[in-house]
């Protein structure tokens, strides 16, 4: 799968850079307003991340180009201007989903993932991860055949360190993707840690060949055993 | 002390020594004129009763005044050479009031059939300390009608000639930063207003002018806040992925990432509130709610489980009304985790939705200042938390056109909403 990002701040670039291609993307990248128009002229992308404040153009007029010349494809917008109305009418024009910095790279990961999974694989995909089977659409998770019984939050929890395994999933990231803005204060992240640990007793009870290590301070990584 | 009351209060004291000098010089002016006349009147009469006693020589023997208001006795040839006529004031004994009046006196000298005779002519005088009585009646007079007259021309002129101030005066105690730009003034022929109505009108377009431009000023510095934070954190969260750090080294970044977060957090609350202030919201879509209390009550479900809480929603009506939905939800979820957050474990929240008004109730042990409460980083003493949750739920209910007001009673804290 290739990627376009289009992102003028450089280590901007270079994170989400490194965290798409440590997923195995390919990803190439675009600084101004006139390098992304050469660039998607020539090539295509499966997926391009529009980072719609760009210095020598609005990013939105960049869409509006990207769509009068054809491009059909995945479009993600980045935003610094976490506004209402560049979100809605990003999302008017047809972006399939609005990122406002600043966000945190496994977050990145679960939307481009969401995204191309949406526009690609039409949904359909069953993730396999050691002996589980997922399936995202149906909020169905199997281990060795027999159905894991979850909630909707223990699954959304377990989907969200899938689709970041072996990647670091901070706590702040953990929780904003999966209990939203409500929960965002740092005295939560107990709970967090006891919603882990039941995700944990669940997953060790039906056998699952995936463990959820805590890292240090920082939050959770999943890892296949 | 009211301008009327200052400037008549001077014009009383000025008015005082003015009419006092007036009085004196008035007093002094009039005695002259009435010796000068008198005078005058006494030479004439002497006069007529020289040319009387020329017909009837036995007039020439009256030497008491008696009845008349002469008497003339004889003199020597002498005297009479270098008797100059002389005018002065005297005492008299009045029988009609029986005591001595002053009176005017003429003593002059003059020859008949070759004698000498001096002549004395009196006249009743007016009484000095009557006239000053009098005078100082009349102008007690005056003076409090010239006050009178001032105090009643200027609460007339006031009422008119005032009333553009008056008008800017409480117009200004009127104005709104928030929602003003400026006041309506008061069309005013007068100078002074005019110039003091141009000089608000400036100051207020500045103040609005400053004000604005500090909210804006917020808003862009908490975006261009953004990118660097995210850049920030996304290094650190990629190094700390790299697991190449010695465990201390990550102990470390973990503290920094969690401060950045706190940052980032901080950082959203300042532009979400600015947002709120800077910006027409559309209230048009028909909110139910208790429908969306019960929502927010799933999605805080964890939470509240994890702390053991027990939260009670009692209906007792329904509200539904016009309003903007991501706000009203923002306003609620505020207050439902406000109200998670401060509660003890295992303790006892309520949610109770009245007629025209929706009540969150918790325990705690002492009431918060309900002054500060809803200001910018008063509310909470927490190390985690903005600061800033009651003073944007405060900036919601303001866009919303409902009230939201703070008390404390029987050991709890209760938010009302009042619609």
């Amino acid at each position: 799968m290739k990627i376009l990002i289009i992102e003028d701040e450089k280590e901007m670039r270079r994170n989400m850079r490194e965290t798409l291609e440590k997923e195995q993307f390919l990803v190439e990248t675009a600084e101004t307003y006139k390098e992304a128009v050469n660039r998607t002229g020539v090539y295509n992308y499966d997926l391009i991340l529009l980072d719609i404040g760009l210095p020598d153009g609005n990013g939105l007029k960049l869409f509006e180009h990207l769509k009068k010349n054809g491009y059909t494809d995945s479009l993600i917008i980045v935003s610094a201007k976490d506004s209402l109305d560049d979100r809605i009418n990003g999302l008017n024009l047809g972006a399939d989903d609005y990122l406002p910095k600043p966000f945190h790279m496994a977050e990145l990961n679960a939307r481009v993932k969401a995204v191309l999974r949406r526009n690609k694989l039409d949904g359909a995909q069953v993730l396999e991860i050691g002996n589980l089977k997922i399936n995202p659409e149906r909020h169905l998770v199997h281990i060795e055949d027999q159905e894991l019984e979850l909630n909707r939050k223990e699954f959304d929890v377990l989907f969200y360190l899938c689709t970041n395994k072996n990647r670091l999933v901070s706590k702040s990231a953990l929780a904003e993707h999966v209990w939203g803005d409500y929960i965002d204060q740092a005295d939560n992240f107990d709970f967090i840690y006891s919603q882990i640990k039941n995700l944990r007793k669940k997953l060790a009870e039906a056998g699952a060949t995936i463990e959820i290590k805590a890292v240090y301070g920082i939050g959770y990584k999943l890892v296949i055993l | 002390m009211k301008l009327l009351n200052y400037t008549t209060g001077h014009l009383a004291v000025i008015l005082i020594f003015l009419l006092g000098i007036w009085a004196v010089i008035f007093y002094f002016e009039i005695l002259d004129e009435i010796y000068d006349s008198m005078d005058d009147g006494l030479d004439n009469q002497k006069i007529l009763i020289l040319r009387k006693a020329r017909q009837d020589p036995f007039l020439l023997q009256k030497s008491e005044f008696e009845d008349g208001n002469y008497i003339i006795t004889p003199t020597t040839a002498n005297i009479s050479k270098t008797y100059k006529d002389s005018y002065r004031d005297t005492l008299m004994y009045m029988e009609n009031e029986s005591e001595y009046e002053p009176v005017r006196l003429l003593e002059s000298v003059f020859r008949q059939d070759g004698n000498y005779y001096k002549i004395k002519v009196v006249t009743s005088m007016v009484e000095e300390d009557d006239l000053r009585k009098e005078l100082f009646i009349s102008l007690l007079y005056l003076y409090a009608g010239l006050i009178l007259t001032i105090l009643l021309l200027n609460r007339y002129f006031q009422k008119r000639t005032w009333k553009p101030f008056y008008k800017v005066v409480k117009n200004l105690e009127n104005f709104n930063i928030v929602k003003d730009s400026n006041i309506e003034k008061e069309e005013t022929n007068i100078e002074e207003f005019k110039l003091l109505n141009k000089q608000i009108g400036r100051l207020l377009d500045k103040t609005v002018q400053s004000y604005r431009s500090q909210k804006e000023f917020i808003e862009n510095a908490s975006h261009e806040l953004q990118t660097p934070l995210a850049v920030s954190i996304n290094k650190l969260e990629l190094m700390a992925e790299n697991n190449d750090l010695p465990e201390k080294a990550m102990e470390e970044l973990a503290v920094v990432l969690s401060s950045l977060e706190r940052l980032t957090r901080l950082n959203r609350s300042l532009l979400l509130l600015s947002r709120i202030e800077n910006r027409q919201f559309d209230k048009s879509e028909e909110i139910n709610w208790n429908n969306l209390i019960k929502q927010f009550l799933i999605e805080f479900k964890d939470l509240s489980n994890f702390k053991n809480l027990q939260i009670e929603f009692e209906e007792e009506e329904e509200i539904s009304n016009k309003s903007n939905k991501d706000l009203a939800g923002l306003l609620i979820s505020n207050l439902l985790r406000n109200a998670i957050l401060h509660s003890p474990a295992e303790s006892r929240i309520v949610i109770r939705v009245k007629s025209r008004e929706i009540q969150f109730e918790n325990p705690g042990n002492k009431s918060l200042d309900p002054t500060t409460i809803f200001q910018r980083f008063t509310g909470s003493n927490k190390k985690s938390s903005t600061g800033l949750g009651l003073a944007i739920s405060k900036t919601i209910a303001e866009a919303l056109e409902i009230q939201l007001s703070y008390e404390f009673r029987q050991d709890k804290h209760l938010f009302r909403v009042k619609f």
